[in-house]
């Protein structure tokens, strides 16, 4: 039975069937059991019922975005029982309101563009069937983790798009690196998940009357009824597992490595979809950190401290791939920090503006890879000449990232921005800071990649088997049309995603999605949107002299900063903290040694103190069984004796 | 003085004691047997004993008991020394330390 939550701000509710919400899911899950099963080996037949399966849900999300814009943003749940033991009762069912709307349009035209892009990109890979496999299974995740009306769903969604994540940058598994990346993301983002897990049995011992409903915690977190430090406590929970999937600082070190996957699936799953599904989460319980101020002021300035660790490692960055990863990070740091700062829309707008604009630059990347087999940019340069498409289309992205008007990516900086100067000053300085450093090094990369003389490429190396890089790297080209077309189509969105907020209905579906309307509302400030955008100018400028003029030395430039510059290119010695200090120290020398000195004193002493018992008092008691029928009998009178003397000393008589 | 319960207990005791000693510290395997004969006839005292000096409802079942285990006394003594003759034939001995044919 659809039922309409009481609180709900909108007037309406979506009159979408129930069987159109689970086919959007269904679809990619369907496709995937029809390539693991049949396709596996028949590229063609593959990536095309990829495509067509995740083209359904396209439509179908379509046709869900639209039937809540009539509803005004209503709020529409089906759910049905699944299991209930003991207190515990868990549903399984699908809400669709504002935000699942946004992000099943997001998530469904992502992924169906870089589906097309893939035919081309992976063309002649060995593992072609398998790719497009592990695509579908990612696409239905995702699909589910964002239409799940419950806690426990979006849980188990939340490990599936993990999996995912992991299966597919592990996608070249027999190359070392790619294998280790995989590893690594895999365990950084489930320290986070623990969080997630504590929050999830807090909320089902505390929370409101064993259900995992997402109204329902909404709706208890806002009533006043627990106590304040359960709700922080719940948010921080949430947030932890967020800060492990969106790559928030201290956990963000798993997302660079992260681009030893396929390109593609850099642009859908760590770039446009999965890592935002944290700021999704966010979003979601969003009126539980509205009730804890404290939360609210860790998720804002872990947002920050993200985006500005992560802004200053990209400037430095020579790998394209991995500027773009750090420049991920930073924008995610960005959507939390506005997030923290009250600003709900004007995060899950930039959420929907980055997704298009990011997955069109890391497109491009994967096109350059296509012409140069490289992403070393110290390798590239010229390449405006012999690729104008995707020279075209990266500057849209980059103009769009870097906050340019009238780009999407201006509109949703710009709110941002609002938000954050109204709750903190701070917060608004740093980003400002950022943004001037986005767009310094965006175009740093664009200098670097596009202009200037061609540097040749990587030859490619006989030997690499695994390579099925096809061309020559001395004549880079552009890439076929399966690759072109969606770098055009993700650039109209790029430039025009921002319309939305003109007329405020992006607002109004947003805030739909809550309970309650928003306390805090910003509107449009000449001031704001002046500074960002003469700083974005500015970042863009400086990029220029230094890499197209070379007016002034990036060698000298980088001198004058001295310390500052090792610390950007040592990554800030994250890596370094975390694999010398404590995986080398507190847990091989530490808690390993500590471990093994249990083993061997503890766990050993106790097994050969066994043995050693029954042996020694073996030796002593084997000279009694001497096999003489006479010592045996001695010691039977003995026997007799002792309790005859214990019997008649007990009773005298 | 005329023996009572207790006299006759007390040498019942004695014999016993006296053929345990003998049968667990004797070597040689005949003086073994005499120390068991011996002991079999100290519990026969002391059943007669408590034969002769109690009130019972079945007066019989203490002499009865005792010729009983003459009886078996005797085939144990006739089968105990035919075992010792036959080990000596083979061994020429019968001193029980030696008597260890079973032991590894």
């Amino acid at each position: 039975m659809p039922f309409l939550l009481a609180e709900s701000a909108a007037t309406s509710v979506p009159t979408i069937d129930e069987w159109v919400l689970w086919a959007i899911i269904a679809s990619p899950l369907i496709g995937w059991g029809l390539i693991v099963a049949y396709l596996r080996k028949i590229p063609v037949v593959a990536g095309g019922v990829a495509i067509a399966t995740i083209g359904v849900s396209l439509a179908l999300s379509f046709f869900a975005l639209f039937n809540v814009i009539d509803a005004d943003g209503g709020i529409l749940v089906h759910t049905h029982e699944w299991f209930t033991a003991g207190s515990l009762s868990v549903n399984i069912g699908v809400r669709i309101d504002g935000l699942t709307a946004v992000m099943l349009v997001v998530v469904t035209s992502v992924a169906f563009l870089v589906q097309l892009y893939s035919t081309g990109y992976m063309h002649g890979d060995t593992g072609y069937g398998r790719y497009f496999a592990h695509m579908c299974l990612f696409v239905f995740s995702m699909l589910g983790l964002v239409l799940a009306d419950n806690l426990f769903m979006i849980f188990i969604f939340w490990e599936l798009v993990g999996l995912c994540s992991y299966l597919l940058i592990g996608f070249w598994f027999h190359r070392p690196a790619a294998a280790a990346a995989a590893k690594k993301a895999f365990i950084t983002t489930r320290i986070g998940d623990l969080g997630l897990l504590a929050a999830l049995l807090l909320i089902w011992t505390r929370g409101p009357g064993g259900s995992f409903d997402v109204g329902l915690i909404q709706e208890w977190a806002t009533s006043g009824e627990p106590e304040g430090w359960i709700i922080t406590l719940f948010a921080l929970g949430i947030f932890a597992g967020a800060v492990g999937k969106s790559a928030q600082f201290p956990l963000h070190v798993w997302l660079p490595d992260a681009m030893e996957g396929p390109t593609p699936v850099s642009a859908l799953i760590h770039a446009a979809t999965m890592v935002a599904a944290g700021v999704y989460l966010v979003a979601r319980f969003f009126p539980v950190f509205e009730a804890s101020h404290d939360a609210m002021t860790v998720v804002a300035w872990i947002g920050a401290a993200t985006s500005l660790i992560a802004a200053t490692i990209a400037i430095v960055q020579t790998d394209f791939k991995r500027v773009m990863a750090y420049s991920t990070v930073s924008q995610l740091g960005l959507m939390m920090l506005s997030l923290g700062a009250f600003g709900y829309v004007a995060a899950i707008f930039h959420l929907f503006t980055h997704a298009f604009f990011k997955a069109l630059l890391f497109l491009t990347a994967g096109s350059v890879n296509h012409a140069t087999n490289t992403y070393d940019m110290r390798l590239m340069g010229g390449l405006r000449k012999y690729m104008p498409i995707t020279f075209a289309t990266c500057v849209i992205g980059s103009l769009s990232l870097a906050g340019i008007f009238p780009l999407a990516g201006f509109w949703s900086k710009d709110e941002i921005l609002l938000d954050a100067f109204r709750e903190n000053p701070g917060l608004w300085f740093v980003a400002q800071l950022v943004s001037l450093l986005t767009a310094f090094y965006i175009f740093r990369a664009i200098f670097l990649t596009f202009f200037g003389e061609y540097r040749g490429g990587q030859p490619v190396d006989p030997h690499d088997h695994d390579s099925h890089f096809e061309g020559d790297p001395a004549h880079p080209h552009e890439p076929p049309w399966s690759m072109r077309a969606p770098l055009l189509i993700l650039a109209v969105p790029a430039i025009a995603a921002g319309a939305f907020v003109i007329n405020h209905s992006f607002r109004d579906l947003i805030e739909g999605a809550l309970p309650h309307a928003l306390e805090h509302e910003s509107s449009f400030e000449w001031s704001i949107a002046i500074s960002s955008t003469v700083l974005g100018v500015l970042g863009i400028g400086l990029a220029w002299a230094i890499y197209q003029k070379h007016w002034l030395s990036s060698r000298s430039f980088a001198m004058g900063f001295g310390p500052l510059t090792a610390l950007f290119e040592q990554k800030w010695y994250f890596d370094k903290l975390y694999e010398d200090f404590l995986v080398k120290r507190v847990l091989q020398s530490g808690w390993n040694r500590l471990l093994e000195l249990n083993d061997k004193y503890v766990v050993d002493g106790v097994v050969n103190g066994v043995g050693t018992v029954a042996r020694v008092t073996s030796d002593r008691m084997r000279v009694i069984q001497n096999g003489q029928p006479q010592a045996y009998g001695l010691g039977f009178a003995a026997g007799i004796l002792v309790v005859v003397v214990a019997v008649f000393a007990a009773n005298p008589l | 003085m005329t023996p009572g319960l207790d006299h006759f207990l007390t040498v019942g005791a004695l014999l016993f004691c006296l053929g345990l000693i003998v049968a667990l510290s004797k070597r040689n395997a005949i003086g073994v047997l005499m120390g068991i004969e011996l002991m079999l006839n100290a519990v026969n005292v002391t059943l007669l004993a408590f034969h002769r000096f109690t009130e019972s409802a079945n007066p019989v079942a203490g002499q009865t008991f005792v010729v009983f285990v003459i009886t078996v006394a005797a085939a144990e003594a006739a089968v105990a020394l035919a075992l010792a003759v036959s080990f000596y034939r083979n061994r020429e001995t019968v001193d029980v330390d030696r008597i260890n044919l079973l032991r590894s």
